[in-house]
């Protein structure tokens, strides 16, 4: 391989989500098809239309020391939890340099999320008001910037070939990890932590996306509310949460022995260009992705068992996917079984495509998928797999792999793809 | 009424350790914010605005840079507050 074609393998992962505090349990949760999403119960949802959220299992305050964790924005406190489970796991003993496995100027980190620092910003504006100018704190700026989450996590593992931040909406987390990948595959980096973290679960967000009617407001079904897929879904549910990759280039993971839990394949990307919130119904720009990814990569059709779905349980999104699936597929989806996990763990935004990302990987290396849950009646218009209420055993022999789509507000598509080695 | 030298640096133990989370007992007067007390510059003006209000004094920035250990604070607090 030349050094613009490498080939890029995940080598560890990390999660922080409405099901666990870490990638373990999240996983374990997703396979028992347990639903995250509860009420919103605090003093200020009260007189919001939509009441349910899918919070943080664990709160970031009971790991982040507080002088700390005062100058973190919550987004980038759940992105250096899921960045330093994720590094620990690769085997790292040390930030680079400590450990002498890994040399900074080869290490990056690409971290993202939707909105940013949208609670730091707001709560600021609060103190503005009530308090006075002098109140507002000086890590205000620091702790909103989009950037603040890569940021951190590149001082905490002392990343110097680039701190990156893709903003893409809802796409934002897959963007990272698909330019992490590049920047691997053309050798700016060996090794580059990557993901999505999101934190905005604050009145204005929800008031905002309620207003656009892009949310559930089955404020009496919490946990029933997230159903994609399903005839009756009627928009997301909010989550919170982070979820990070460590991506290594495979002579890099090899030469140090490093435990490999998938090819990071590549990424397909495109731009629907057609509203700056719906979604091209057709599925054409999803399409697009799709195979800008199988042109771009030597990824064989067959091979691709499992799809976890962008599918955030709105009408018109979740069936554009799909129907992008059969432009692409054509008659031969039966090999493909596709999933929502949102049904589990709400709608991430930019946090979705790490902690889905982290899905698919452990899907395809413990050869099973997670279900999607609150499936009472299949909309009627999909004919492809959905795979309902109980994890799916993906073939156990043979090289299979699994995409990750994510799909943002701006007409963002990204398609991710991870296979077994 | 006013503050005592010893109720200044008492104060400004609390302050630190809410913001640095340093124990208050190693808050003494010969430590320096920065170097002994992991307090950053944008910390400092935290410990600066939460000593303000604390003790009824106004710390002009331009004085902040000459701030540089909890003596020096507990000092120009002990000569300012009103």
């Amino acid at each position: 391989m030349n050094a613009t074609n490498r080939t890029v393998v995940v080598t560890g992962i990390g999660a922080t989500t409405p099901l666990g505090g870490d990638s373990a349990s999240t996983w374990d949760a997703l396979l028992a098809g347990r639903s995250g999403v509860g009420t919103l119960d605090e003093d200020w949802a009260a007189d919001l239309p939509v009441r349910i959220a899918a919070r943080a299992a664990v709160d970031p305050g009971e790991i982040i020391p507080k002088p700390q964790a005062r100058k973190l924005d919550r987004s980038a406190q759940f992105a250096l939890i899921a960045a330093r489970e994720a590094w620990a796991d690769a085997g790292f003993t040390g930030k680079a340099g400590e450990d002498t496995s890994v040399d900074p100027d080869r290490l990056g980190t690409v971290i993202a999320s939707g909105i940013g620092g949208v609670t730091t910003l707001l709560g600021q504006y609060d103190v503005l008001k009530e308090k006075g100018v002098r109140r507002v704190s000086p890590h205000t700026v620091p702790m909103l910037m989009p950037n603040g989450p890569s940021a951190n996590v590149g001082l905490a593992v002392n990343a110097r070939a680039g701190v990156h931040t893709p903003v893409s909406a809802c796409a934002s987390g897959s963007e990272a990890i698909g330019y992490a990948i590049e920047m691997i595959r053309t050798g700016r980096a060996d090794i580059v932590v990557a993901g999505g973290t999101e934190a905005a679960i604050h009145p204005l967000p929800i008031a905002a996306f309620g207003n656009m009617m892009a949310m559930s407001k089955s404020n009496d079904d919490p946990q029933g509310a997230s159903r994609p897929f399903d005839s009756a879904r009627n928009g997301f549910v909010l989550g919170e949460g982070a979820g990070v990759v460590v991506l290594e280039s495979a002579e890099h993971a090899a030469r140090r022995g490093a435990r490999v839990y998938a090819e990071a394949v590549g990424q397909g990307i495109s731009a629907d260009s057609h509203d700056i919130v719906q979604p091209e119904p057709s599925g054409n720009g999803i399409a697009h992705a799709l195979q800008s990814l199988l042109d771009n990569s030597d990824l064989d059709p067959s091979e691709i068992v499992h799809v976890n779905a962008h599918a955030t349980s709105t009408p018109q999104g979740d069936l554009a996917e799909l129907k992008a699936l059969r432009k692409v597929f054509g008659d031969d989806t039966d090999h493909i079984a596709v999933a929502s996990t949102k049904s589990m763990t709400g709608h991430l935004l930019g946090g979705a495509g790490g902690v889905e990302s982290v899905a698919s990987i452990l899907s395809v290396y413990h050869r099973v998928a997670p279900p999607t849950i609150n499936v009472e009646n299949l909309d009627p218009e999909i004919d492809v797999d959905i795979i309902r209420d109980e994890p799916r055993k993906l073939p156990a022999e043979g090289r299979i792999a699994a995409l990750n789509d994510s799909f943002g507000f701006g007409g963002h598509n990204v398609v991710l793809a991870f296979r077994t080695v | 009424m006013a503050a005592t030298k010893e109720e200044i640096v008492a104060g400004l133990a609390e302050i630190v350790n809410e913001i640095a989370g340093i124990p208050t007992e190693d808050v003494q007067v010969d430590k320096s914010f920065t170097d002994d007390l992991d307090v950053d510059s944008l910390s400092m003006v935290e410990v600066v605005v939460a000593a303000e209000e604390r003790f009824d004094v106004k710390i002009p920035d331009d004085d902040v840079k000459n701030l540089k250990t909890v003596g020096d604070a507990t000092d120009y607090i002990l000569k300012h507050q009103s």
